[in-house]
């Protein structure tokens, strides 16, 4: 399955700049380990020492906060759309 | 990335030194950042404060401005702030709330800090102040943010004072009031098809295109300075009590960043000698049908599960709360507690806010006094200790809340048909 990774603009530094990359896996657990393989060290900053998701970062696979569905196991078809984001903004 | 050197000297944000990671420390200039490259923990403001003595600087605040500017020397803003075009918020009254704690059964002071009576109605105005200066020293003209109504209309309204052009972000199903307050203004209104966190989660996402290049976003990436507008509101409390803390503080919770703003306002008070250190305790308010932060409390969590909001308290309908783990360890450091009411207990907290003292209190400020009301009744608040409790908003913007308040009676012109209606007291 191949998904297609929105970057944000605090981790472009490990994709070169780019807002958008390609990466494979059929869990967002497997494509996050893609992620790594084309990007090291990029993991490390969305995964703490645990390998848990990190308190401040959302991730949404189609518009679906993944906290909502099954985290790392959230399932991820061919062409989805991926998008990390930073949990602090906005509100009062 | 992390480096150690403080602001480049061009950004004058008075006492602002860096911005500092709350969760790992790592310290970064000055600059419109939120997130910390390191562990994407959010980024705040620290300060190099002055070292003048406690007696010095209490002076300097009460001869200041009635305004938020009075506490100038410990905000991210330049020091001649208040001679900038700016709506200068702020200094709302700290209102003896005798009638509303007598029914509640207070024997010690009850106060409703009053925060509708701000520029535009709201306590928004305190934190746009701040994001404003902080546009301007990083060169934005376009401000912007996504906003669940009161600081749509507080955005647009400092844009105009200032010369910023503006486009805000709202979901599109708000209330009428807080739509037209924030559209008079002149600039771009977006209504985006979802709720609050997606509106949140389309500005987060703008901010890293070219499409919202050059834009300060109030509260994403302008964030660290907005929230800290949030702190005059601990500082004016302190300062209308006489230089005091209260013993009892009930704040409202959307994202929890006021809570957490107060909080850290309260302890630099203590920390610069300004007030007496001495418990307090701060408690979290919640609607029911958004209550992520107030159900992680009574199930003992330090993580916050994310909901999707179905209440009338709109601005507070945040269902994925960025501070909701900050709130958390404050409730539970000073002994407070967070709680919820439901829409019901809302509208009638409106009421009695209302019959009591005269103030028209906005859906956010019904959950406030609904709270505050539970809690003393289960016990967890205590009466006899003197109790602050915040009105954020006007209830103008609310009206549908309590629409069916209205004319008690219709008459003709006439003493007879006044008298026949029952009314004449004699």
């Amino acid at each position: 399955m191949s998904a297609n990774v929105r970057i944000p603009t605090i981790l472009r530094t490990y994709t070169g700049g780019s807002a958008e990359v390609a990466a494979e896996g059929a869990t967002l657990g497997e494509v996050i380990a893609d992620l790594e393989k084309n990007h090291a060290g990029i993991s490390a900053r969305i995964l703490d020492d645990a390998g848990k998701l990190r308190r401040f970062v959302n991730v949404y696979v189609n518009d679906d906060d993944v906290r909502f569905a099954e985290g790392l196991a959230t399932g991820i078809a061919d062409g989805a759309s991926v998008s990390i984001i930073p949990a602090v903004a906005g509100g009062c | 990335m992390a480096i150690d050197t403080v602001a480049p000297a061009s950004v004058d944000l008075g006492p602002a030194a860096a911005l500092s990671c709350r969760e790992c420390g790592t310290r970064f200039p000055l600059g419109p950042s939120f997130a910390c490259l390191e562990c994407f923990g959010p980024l705040e403001i620290a300060y190099e404060f002055g070292g003048e003595d406690a007696e010095a600087l209490r002076r300097r605040i009460e001869a200041g401005p009635s305004s938020i500017w009075r506490y100038a020397p410990l905000l991210p803003v330049p020091a001649d702030v208040a001679t900038k075009p700016n709506l200068n918020p702020g200094w709302t009254p700290l209102v003896k709330a005798d009638n509303l704690g007598r029914e509640l059964g207070f024997t010690a002071q009850l106060h409703i800090k009053d925060d509708s009576g701000n520029p535009t109605h709201s306590f928004k105005d305190r934190v746009v102040a701040c994001a404003i200066e902080a546009a301007r020293a990083f060169d934005f003209t376009t401000l912007s943010c996504s906003s669940t109504g009161n600081l749509a209309g507080a955005v647009g309204a400092a844009a105009a004072r200032a010369g910023f052009k503006s486009c805000v972000f709202i979901p599109h199903d708000l209330e009428q009031g807080k739509v037209v307050m924030a559209g008079v203004y002149g600039g771009e209104l977006v209504g985006i098809e979802g709720n609050y966190d997606d509106v949140n989660r389309f500005c987060s996402e703008l901010i890293g295109d070219p499409a919202g290049e050059g834009w300060g976003f109030v509260n994403v990436n302008l964030r660290p300075y907005y929230g800290e507008g949030s702190k005059t509101l601990a500082y004016e409390i302190c300062e209308q009590l006489g230089w005091r803390l209260p013993e009892q503080i009930v704040i409202p919770i959307a994202s929890g960043s006021q809570l957490t703003k107060i909080d850290k306002g309260l302890q630099e008070l203590i920390k610069l000698g300004l007030v007496e250190d001495r418990p307090y305790k701060v408690f979290g308010a919640q609607a029911a049908g958004c209550s992520p932060v107030s159900a992680a409390f009574k199930a003992g969590q330090d993580v916050i599960r994310p909901v999707k909001p179905d209440t009338i308290a709109k601005s507070l309908a945040i269902g994925n709360p960025a501070d909701g783990p900050y709130v958390l360890d404050i409730a539970r450091r000073t002994g407070g507690a967070v709680e919820d009411v439901t829409d019901a207990e809302v509208v009638d907290a409106i009421r009695l806010l209302a019959r009591t003292e005269g103030i028209f209190a906005e859906t956010a400020g019904g959950v406030t006094v609904g709270v505050l009301k539970k809690l003393v009744e289960t016990g967890r608040l205590d009466p006899a200790k003197e109790t602050v409790a915040i009105n954020t908003g006007d209830g103008l913007k609310t009206l549908d809340a309590v629409a069916d308040s209205g004319m008690t009676a219709v008459i003709r012109p006439t003493l007879a048909s006044f008298r026949d209606a029952g009314l004449a007291s004699a």
